[in-house]
């Protein structure tokens, strides 16, 4: 068991240190530091989804004034490694999926470089290509594991059996649509090549992540790749790392000396990023007559790259969800000529739980069980799937809290019972959760600055979650020192190393890596060090992971009012309990349920990309088409916390809360659809041609 | 962005004149369209005529009681204007129920006329669509249609207008004064806009150089009682699945005089004459509303991902006719 600090700072609601700055504009994002003469690239990306590049006509492009080069598979600097087919940019004349660099222009002028790639003319040897996922495809086959190491398929008791033989049961099939992420800042870089060495201004997720990689795709000494990035506004897990930061790169190489600046279009942002595959998703549930589950499986199909492995682990949250003797969670892939799927805010957990508390709402309904107490009837005692205890879990108490702040008690079951003017009125309710995910290797430096100031460095970094103004807090009670007194500084591959930031890891990963450098430095050099003293110390891994599993959850309710006449879908009303252990700023945290959430309603009615199968590409590639919600859309959101110690997560006690408010959003809001029309949508996102009767 | 000279005429008549030797220029606004459009590569002008500070900025009251609203009033502005609101609410309704705030003070009035499809297909030049280059086929046919036409629609082209105000006007009779090479004219609103038919790439019936001066509103005793109802996938900013502009005069519970038009179903303002004339004399109730809304859909051909739009269209059309009878 960890010892927990004394908190002062950490669970107070600060404001973002950070925030003057963002309002002001002068908080510096990737592409907006300032060089002379930089270059502006752009790329000409594929036009067959499968194929071989026959030709590479460059001389229109190169003939305007103000193209420097014109880069193709022809003549662009050769990559140490292309194992991973995904950043193996203008290497070969094969094309994998529509929208593929083929190649790029380097320009003077960003418009310049714009239009001379639409006058490259790049002809292709087509070949037939297959971009539709379909349940009953031949080809569907079992990966090794599931994202991140998940077994790809569970099997506890015999669910066939008690199937078979229960007079209670459900089996429907749930379908989620490709999304993509669509921060708001698109991907950016500026790199920058010189004597050997190669900086980058990266809007990322995870600088060293993309300093490693980078150097061994080059073939060049980790420590001569430093990436900066300061300010990253959002990221979703879209800003990992693909093609367009080796296109970057490999741009800066070709003209040394010159600062490259590559910013992804909106309309680009929708090939070659990542994106959420799309699922179909099957779930069978029995139960006694009693309500308790007797049998649960959860079967999935979704789809990868033929280029490169993404496995989303959907029916994961079945495995720990609820109480079952028997239970059977299977995924299969296809794969396919399209980009590479990737992490997306909550991957598996946002699609599967949407499928799994559906289910269990239509579930609830066969027993004759309000949807609440049908979800407490089923808590586990440990967690199925290790067996072991949980370090804490209160989704009881998320239900139960989130019931009462939303007035869920007497409320009439009967689906379109509720009706005010045109509008049918019903709610609905759903479980989050979301795994305590740690990574091993955060290092974290700490030295006196004198004058009572300390400076605290780590390669982490600010997605827009308010990292700058957590870690400060984290770093205060470390030192047991005031927030003010600490100078915090991240976002740079010359500070120690950090992981990513992903999984919801990064308090939990950073932050102990600062607890523990604390102690060092504290062990070292006492309560008053000299100026200049320093110490640095790795995050160990959980000495209790062992022994517990560890989870977040949460409820999430919501009133839906859906128009008679013509089904659109109005949410005035959500409410989200989360037992996420400490909240280290109750502020900023608010902020990211919000956003959470409202990403959840998002999935629930807006977000599909649409795909042409005949082209293999998104059609919808804008925000006039792909659509998001609008201010107009988003109602009163109540937000509270179960108060809730976990000491054994890590030393703040803290479990993550960048991903779970999205998780049960989706479910609560088709769960409220149906008691307001009675109209079960099972295919995402619920729009009002499907609820046009 | 293909580079383009910019031009900025002295006035009117030298706008057209120039605009009437470049054959590949295009007048420009307030531009929230065009340079999207530009910017994709899906029009690519050599030269821009800036007319923005030529048409009126104003709205004057004409002499027989209608409006003249000059070409250069921002949506913003027209949305806002007192006599608007009171005489002609359906038209500030749908100005309002159009794009954000931020490019409602930037459109004009002549400019939100011709402002041009949403077709994806339109929009990405990577895939064939005969709007875009006469002759490439139409994707939307057998592709992503759920936002497309069910009426009027040709083999070449399944494309809808997307103006709100446009709906809202074509509903109201409006006059569209356009200056052109050859002198003045005056085109109604129910014509400006064009069915695709084999010629797809054009969207109105514009003349090349023919340049919209002013929107003129003619009188109408009952246009106070009519509303603009826009069904979107989202509250705000997005573009029809369907919409409906109406205006109704009721005597003696019976319907005296109604003006309807569609949004969203066709490749122009959908007028619904047949609905109208259904109406007339009819019980101003659900039932007559509803065969009248029938009546007019009954041509309606969905494509294969927009049939809701035939009942979407049906329900809006009696729901807001009911409305205007002051029904709960």
């Amino acid at each position: 068991m960890t010892t927990l600090a004394e908190r002062r700072a950490i669970g107070e609601p600060l404001s973002r240190r950070d925030g003057p700055q963002k309002v002001t504009g002068t908080a510096p994002f990737a592409y907006e530091y300032r060089f002379d003469n930089p270059l502006y690239l752009f790329p000409v990306q594929s036009e067959v989804a499968r194929g071989r590049v026959t030709r590479i006509d460059p001389s229109a492009a190169g003939a305007l004034p103000g193209v420097v080069a014109v880069l193709s598979h022809e003549n662009a600097p050769r990559l140490a490694d292309t194992s991973d087919q995904e950043l193996a940019v203008l290497q070969a004349r094969d094309v994998s999926f529509r929208g593929q660099y083929v190649a790029a222009v380097l320009a003077e002028t960003l418009e310049t470089a714009r239009y001379a790639a639409s006058l490259v003319r790049v002809s292709y040897d087509e070949m037939p290509h297959d971009v539709e996922l379909r349940a009953d495809r031949g080809d569907l086959y079992a990966p090794e594991h599931v994202n991140p190491v998940n077994p790809t398929d569970t099997e506890e008791g015999d669910f066939d059996r008690a199937f078979s033989s229960a007079t209670v049961k459900l089996d429907e099939t749930y379908t989620t649509p490709m999304e993509h992420h669509n921060p708001m800042e698109p991907h950016t870089t500026i790199a920058l090549w010189g004597a050997g060495d190669l900086t980058l201004y990266e809007s990322t997720q995870g600088p060293y992540a993309v300093r490693e990689t980078l150097a061994r795709v080059l073939g060049i000494d980790p420590d001569r790749v430093r990436i900066i990035a300061p300010y990253v506004g959002g990221g979703f897990g879209s800003k990992t790392l693909h093609a367009n930061t080796i296109l970057a790169a490999l741009a800066a190489v070709a003209v040394e000396g010159s600062p490259v600046k590559f910013a992804l279009t909106r309309q680009q942002m929708f090939s070659g990023v990542g994106y959420r595959t799309p699922t179909v998703q099957r779930i069978r549930l029995s139960a006694g007559q009693d309500g308790h589950l007797t049998a649960t499986s959860h079967d999935v199909v979704e789809q990868t790259a033929k280029i490169k492995e993404f496995a989303e682990n959907a029916a994961v949250p079945t495995r720990t969800m609820y109480a079952t003797q028997n239970r059977r969670t299977t995924h299969r892939l296809a794969a396919l000529d399209v980009p590479v799927p990737t992490w997306m805010r909550a991957p598996g957990e946002a699609p599967g739980m949407f499928a799994l508390e559906s289910a269990m709402d239509e579930m609830a309904i066969k027993c004759g069980l309000d949807p609440v107490e049908f979800r407490i009837r089923n808590e586990p005692e440990l967690d199925a799937e290790t067996g072991l205890p949980y370090s804490s879990r209160n989704l009881v108490a998320c239900l139960l809290e989130g019931a009462r702040r939303f007035g869920w008690a007497g409320r009439d079951p009967r689906p379109r019972a509720r009706q005010e003017g045109r509008w049918l009125v019903g709610t609905g309710v759903a479980s989050s959760t979301f795994p305590v995910v740690r990574f091993p290797g955060s290092v974290a430096r700490i030295s006196y600055a004198g004058g009572g100031r300390y400076v605290v460095e780590m390669a982490a970094v600010d997605i827009g979650t308010g990292t700058w103004t957590a870690l400060s807090q984290i770093a205060a009670d470390a030192l047991a020192v005031d927030v003010a007194d600490i100078d915090l500084r991240i976002g740079d591959t010359t500070q120690p190393e950090a992981t990513i930031e992903g999984g919801s890891s990064g308090i939990t990963s950073w932050g102990t890596a600062i607890f523990e450098a604390a102690r060092v430095f504290r062990d070292r050099h006492g309560d008053r060090p000299a100026e200049g003293a320093r110490a640095e110390a790795a995050a160990a891994g959980n000495p209790e992971a062992g022994n517990y599993a560890m989870h977040a959850f949460g409820a999430c309710f919501a009133q839906a009012r859906v128009d008679a006449d013509t089904g659109e879908v109005r949410i005035p009303q959500m409410a989200g309990v989360f037992a996420a252990g400490k909240i280290i700023n109750p502020k900023t945290a608010r902020s990211q349920i919000i956003g959470g959430m409202t990403w959840g309603l998002s999935m629930a009615l807006h977000e599909e990309s649409l795909v042409d199968a005949r082209f293999g590409h998104v059609m919808n590639h804008d925000f006039a088409g792909y659509h998001v919600p609008a201010n107009a859309d988003i109602g009163q959101f109540d937000i509270a916390w179960i108060d809730e110690e976990d000491h054994h997560v890590n030393p703040m006690g803290s479990k993550g809360i960048g991903e779970i408010g999205i998780v049960g959003s989706s479910a609560a809001i088709a769960n409220a659809v149906f008691h307001a029309t009675g109209i079960r949508v099972r295919d995402l996102p619920i729009t009002p041609a499907k609820l046009l009767r | 962005m293909k580079p383009f000279r910019f031009d900025r005429a002295g006035d009117i008549s030298g706008a057209v004149a120039t605009l009437a030797r470049e054959p590949a220029g295009e007048f420009l606004a307030g531009g929230t369209n065009l340079v999207d459009l530009m910017k994709l590569g899906v029009m690519e002008p050599d030269v821009l005529v800036d007319v923005r500070r030529l048409t009126s900025g104003e709205i004057e009251d004409l002499p027989d009681g209608g409006l003249r609203i000059g070409a250069a009033v921002t949506n913003s502005e027209l949305a806002a204007d007192r006599r608007v609101r009171s005489r002609y609410p359906v038209l500030s309704q749908a100005l309002l129920a159009g794009a954000s705030g931020q490019l409602r003070n930037l459109a004009t009035t002549g400019g939100n006329l011709l402002q041009r499809t949403r077709c994806v297909y339109f929009y990405d030049t990577t895939t064939p669509c005969n709007k875009r280059e006469p002759g490439t086929g139409c994707s939307a046919l057998e592709g992503c249609n759920k936002d497309h036409a069910i009426l009027g629609a040709s083999p070449h082209c399944v494309a809808t207008q997307p103006s709100d105000m446009a709906v809202a006007m074509t509903a109201l009779d409006a006059v569209v004064v356009v200056r052109g090479p050859g002198g003045e004219r005056r085109i109604p609103a129910a014509e400006l806009h064009r069915l695709p038919g084999d010629e797809p790439q054009r969207d109105t019936t514009l003349e090349h150089a023919e340049l919209i001066i002013a929107v003129e509103l003619p009188p109408l005793a009952f246009s106070s009682n009519s509303r603009y109802r826009k069904v979107r996938e989202r509250a705000s900013y997005a573009f029809a699945l369907v919409s409906v502009a109406a205006a109704l005069q009721v005597r003696d519970g019976a319907v005296h005089d109604v003006r309807i038009a569609l949004g969203g179903v066709a490749h122009k303002p959908w007028r619904a004459r047949k609905a109208e004339d259904a109406l007339r004399g009819r019980p101003a109730a659900e039932e007559s509303f509803r065969a009248a809304a029938e009546a007019e859909l009954a041509a309606a051909v969905p494509l294969r991902e927009n049939s809701y739009k035939v009942p979407l269209a049906g329900n809006i059309i009696t729901r807001t006719l009911l409305d205007l009878t002051g029904a709960p």
